[in-house]
């Protein structure tokens, strides 16, 4: 009886849970040092060597590409709805959509670059 | 305690005024009163012109639903003396178009409820001949829950994704579909899929997760949701990897 | 074409207040949660920033590391923290709702589900501040 076909959402809300548990786990701790920490000289900051041999291993850019990219796909999804809601301008979903949604992607296209970028 | 109680009640009368206006009665304040008793009182003794729906009074027919102090309540579940000295502000059930004083359209619901198909569904019927289908009280248990629904709509008033899309099909209407996908007798997952996975069906809920809190019957419609995004989800990957599969 | 109905035409529809969000203590936690997700992509921007910094050399590096300790940058990432803290606590909190995990026929205490949540974010978060402090 209904002729609507199945919405993608799935996809998009798997990638918001995902991005949802990284920007749990992670992203406390990371604040907590570079944020605030690290600046303030509560703790010894890590020295650009230091960081650079975290950061150049394999592992080490995929847990940054793991950092970055997951939770900017789960702003998209949640400030999406955000803004369907909070401002509601569902009518604006278009607009809405590609505001949220490119921004997430354009932000792991740039992440991607400098990572890569990693000496 | 004192005698009487101040009860605010919204009317409106649809072919006289263009907004609902506030009225002001006084009623005897009992120890063992609720507000339906308050608004029978007020339509038995003192108008009775007020209009108001309500049905079994003791908690499970669903029909009494309505914002008291701004709170979705069954109003025969809800004892005057818990907001002495008052006054008690009675309003329809938020939400929903007001059609007459505290009396709300609930077509939309119905429309939705019968759209996410809340029966038993088989492939094939089994005759008669060859018995009941059985269920375990492990396999009831799983969605009792679910069951305890009397469709009195306080998540509907409680839900703001519902007051602000009136195309989402809303708490109850996802909890009793989950009711029958996860019902042992039941084969209609798929053909309720279908409907539940539109961009107004689960999709629109945001878990603010207040349907659950103001639940008289503890169905926990939100988690009902909840546990639908996770089994849509699944669905959608499966659907992906064996694009082919049989249903 | 929708698949459910919009409300029929007659009866009286208040308009929602662009404000309903305050009308409850459980709506502005909802709104503040679904905010949170702001300061987590303002997180993500500082530290794609900081990686250009590493990409680039010392200096820049050094100088990013100079622009983090402005006090503005560090009310802002104080108040991030606060965010995202939330969010994590209430998305373990929420976790245990969209799984019915069922043994023995009996569903399990949510604390068995949110529990491992904060264990394993207590462990996650040490390894981490272990390998950027270990020199």
């Amino acid at each position: 009886m209904s002729t609507g076909k199945r919405s993608n959402e799935p996809f998009l809300w798997l990638l918001f849970s995902a991005g949802g548990v990284v920007a749990a786990m992670l992203l406390p701790i990371h604040i907590l040092l570079f944020g605030l920490a690290f600046p303030l000289g509560l703790l010894p900051s890590p020295t650009y060597e230091t960081l650079v041999g975290l950061a150049h291993t394999l592992i080490g850019r995929l847990y940054l590409l793991v950092l970055c990219i997951l939770p900017l796909f789960h702003w998209a999804h949640r400030f999406r709805y955000t803004l369907y809601d909070g401002l509601q301008i569902k009518h604006l979903d278009e607009l809405v959509n590609t505001f949220c949604y490119g921004g997430a992607i354009l932000g792991t296209v740039v992440a991607a670059y400098f990572i890569w970028q990693i000496p | 305690m004192a005698d009487k109680i101040a009860i605010e009640v919204a009317r409106y009368t649809p072919d006289r005024d263009t907004e609902p206006r506030m009225e002001t009665f006084e009623v005897p304040l009992r120890k063992e009163w609720v507000v339906l008793d308050a608004l029978n009182y007020i339509k038995d003794r003192i108008d009775g012109s007020l209009s108001f729906r309500w049905s079994c009074r003791m908690g499970v027919c669903g029909s009494c639903g309505m914002m008291v102090n701004d709170e979705p309540k069954l109003t025969c579940a809800t004892f005057l003396t818990d907001y002495a000295p008052g006054p008690v502000r009675v309003e329809p059930l938020k939400n929903f178009p007001v059609m007459r004083d505290l009396i709300v359209e609930i077509t939309d619901f119905l429309t939705k409820l019968s759209k996410v198909k809340p029966w038993i569904i088989r492939k094939e019927e089994k005759p008669v001949t060859e018995g009941e289908y059985l269920q375990s009280p492990e396999e009831l248990e799983t969605f009792k829950q679910f069951s305890m629904c009397i469709n009195c709509l306080l998540c509907y008033a409680a839900c703001p994704v519902y007051g602000l899309d009136p195309l989402f099909a809303g708490p109850a209407a996802l909890a009793l579909a989950q009711r029958y996908n996860l019902d042992s007798r039941d084969q209609g997952s798929d053909e309720r899929l279908d409907i539940l996975s539109q961009h107004d069906g689960i999709w629109g809920c945001t878990f603010v997760g207040e349907c659950t809190e103001v639940c008289p019957k503890h169905v926990d419609p939100a988690g009902a949701i909840q546990q639908y995004k996770l089994t849509g989800t699944q669905e959608w990957i499966k659907s992906f990897l064996m694009p082919f599969g049989g249903k | 074409m929708p698949t459910f109905t919009a409300y029929p035409a007659q009866g009286y529809r208040a308009r929602v207040s662009t404000y309903w969000w305050l009308g409850r203590r459980a709506y502005l936690k909802f709104i503040l949660r679904e905010i949170s997700s702001v300061f987590v992509a303002w997180f993500v921007l500082v530290t794609v920033v900081q990686i250009r910094g590493l990409a680039h050399g010392p200096a820049a590096y050094a100088r990013i590391q100079h622009y983090l300790q402005n006090p503005l940058m560090i009310g802002l990432n104080l108040l991030s923290f606060f965010f995202v803290v939330f969010h994590a606590i209430t998305w373990f909190n929420l976790a245990p709702k969209a799984m019915a995990i069922r043994m023995g026929g009996k569903r399990v205490p949510g604390i068995m589900i949110s529990g491992p949540n904060y264990i394993a974010w207590i462990v996650v978060s040490a390894a981490v501040a272990w390998l950027l402090l270990r020199g």
